[in-house]
């Protein structure tokens, strides 16, 4: 019965329009972080403690760290390392996968020592990479690489390997070029698949990015964190977490618009099935 | 004047694995003549795909000939177009209705203006001059499966090869297919190889009937099919000529099944 009343009230409900849906969505996504602030203010406000400020403290110390000549000197610095990092992975995954997954020797050639790769924690990598290549903006863009590349090119090759069999039977009945066949049937049918390692990939490039700035660097968000964690700068040390996090919100929304674009016929579909 | 287009000579494929060799094919002969209609039925089992991949040039045979236009068949041919059974997974999710009607032409020498007239004209044959830029998955069954058809009537083929391209839509929209098939076959003189396992749709359609024996296959009979060109899915159907020939194809099916057919010794 009761859930008879909700069906009924939700169905009364949609009709009065969008905006009230997306109204209660913002509501929705901002409330729990609104709750969270709240509490924290008061239990810091109640029982302050050394190394837990409380979020207007910490909230003035962002404005005056990262507003201002630390946004060149270390925003920037290590968002282009991020980007670069970020544009070379997915580049070199796709470009790598989509060999890889055509060529069926190369693939039962590669894929257990790609395997291994994978399985070696690349934060291990930094000191190595740091001693052969020296501490400049490659080698970190190379360690961005070395863990944010793997996501997508496991992925690419399993989506590259798996397109549907009528689908190339198609594409070969009607003679398609070699490039027509990779640019209208085998990357797009492996879109999915690489979407789903460049989202992973995109969390894995931002720590990697952090930690290879942790190693002897004089500029970067990561850098700039174990400073102020040296030096009891707690309140700042905090608002760079904070700079972090909304750093990977922003990576997630500019992915989910791509996203959105790249795979519409893909989300298309399931709408249609699951109707 | 009649003039072969089509010609399969001791056709014969033989599958080989690890687990030791199946004779899909046996030995199968026939002509189709440039114009022709012929439908291809068997008992389940016998192989009907095999020989389709084998004349689209999709699969080698292990032995014998296969020439479409006097050339003999290698690789998948210019002059030929084939509608799978699986529309779902033979058009492109990713491409509009448009686009997947398109895509085949983009590596012939034309204009774009030619193009795009080729397109118009198909969807317009198929009647879904309405639907270009909807997309493969926002249609239904037939729809997509017509999609399917226009893009291989867009293509020009000599020959379009149609593997049980209905076996998968519902009896109405089925009829509706057939007559269109038959309605490209009359009006654009397209030579049509129709392979399916429905009697009554292989006689409703064909000028031939070639029916094929149980795996190995050999060509049990090519049967010509002597209904008047002009056809009509109620009064041919209750024709008491139809009756007898789907009773006949029936029965040699029937036979087919069971083996009782005799494979003639050149």
């Amino acid at each position: 019965m009761s859930s008879m009343m909700t069906r009924s009230i939700s169905v009364l409900r949609k009709p009065p329009g969008r905006s009230r849906s997306i109204l209660s969505s913002i509501w929705f996504a901002l409330g729990l972080p609104f709750l969270l602030l709240v509490v924290w203010g008061i239990w810091a406000t109640i029982s302050p403690q050394k190394f837990f400020p409380g979020p207007i403290a910490i909230i003035q110390a962002f404005i005056e760290t990262w507003v201002g000549p630390a946004f060149f000197a270390d925003v920037l610095p290590s968002l282009a390392r991020l980007g670069v990092g970020i544009v070379v992975s997915i580049a070199v995954g796709i470009v790598a996968g989509t060999v890889i997954g055509l060529v069926r020797w190369l693939r039962e050639l590669l894929e257990p020592t790609l395997e291994f790769f994978r399985a070696v924690p690349p934060p291990v990598l930094v000191p190595i990479l740091m001693l052969i290549f020296g501490p400049g903006d490659a080698t970190r863009v190379l360690v961005i690489l070395a863990g944010a590349v793997w996501p997508v090119l496991l992925n690419t090759i399993e989506g590259v390997r798996s397109t549907d069999s009528i689908m190339t039977e198609t594409a070969r009945s009607y003679a398609l070029t070699p490039v027509q066949r990779l640019r209208y049937l085998v990357l797009p049918s492996a879109s999915p698949r690489i979407m789903a390692g460049v989202r992973q990939s995109l969390s894995v490039a931002l720590i990697l990015m952090v930690i290879s700035e942790m190693f002897n660097n004089s500029s970067g968000l990561g850098y700039r964190i174990t400073y102020f964690q040296t030096n009891y700068l707690i309140a700042e040390m905090w608002s760079g977490i904070l700079l972090l996090g909304l750093m990977g919100v922003l990576l997630a929304v500019i992915f989910g618009f791509v996203e959105r674009r790249v795979l519409r016929w893909y989300h298309g579909i399931k709408e249609v099935e699951r109707a | 004047m009649p003039e072969t287009l089509l010609k399969v000579e001791n056709l014969k494929k033989v599958y080989e694995s690890s687990t030791g060799s199946v004779e899909a094919i046996g030995d199968i002969s026939f002509e189709m003549q440039r114009g022709e209609l012929v439908c291809i039925v068997g008992p389940s089992g016998c192989g009907k795909t095999t020989l389709l991949k084998c004349i689209a040039g999709l699969l080698a045979p292990t032995s014998g000939v296969i020439e479409l236009d006097g050339k003999p068949v290698t690789h998948p041919p210019e002059n030929m177009a084939l509608v799978f059974q699986e529309y779902g997974r033979s058009l492109y999710p990713w491409l509009t209705v448009r686009g997947n009607v398109e895509l085949p032409l983009k590596h012939k020498k034309l204009s774009k203006s030619e193009r795009a007239q080729l397109v118009d004209d198909a969807l317009l044959a198929v009647g879904l001059d309405h639907a270009g830029n909807s997309y493969p998955w926002q249609l239904s069954g037939g729809m997509q499966q017509r999609v399917a058809i226009a893009r291989a009537v867009a293509y020009q083929p000599e020959v379009l090869i149609m593997d049980e391209p209905f076996a998968a839509v519902d009896a109405q929209t089925r009829a509706d297919l057939e007559d269109l098939v038959r309605q490209l076959h009359r009006d654009r003189g397209m030579s049509l190889l129709f392979v399916t396992h429905d009697i009554d749709e292989s006689v409703y359609l064909g000028e031939r009937v070639i029916v094929l024996s149980k795996s190995p296959t050999w060509v049990q009979e090519d049967l010509p099919i002597d209904l008047a060109p002009e056809r009509d899915q109620i009064t041919t159907r209750a024709l008491p000529r139809f009756t007898e020939l789907r009773t006949h194809v029936y029965e040699q099916i029937q036979r087919a099944k069971r083996g009782e057919a005799v494979r003639p010794t050149v």
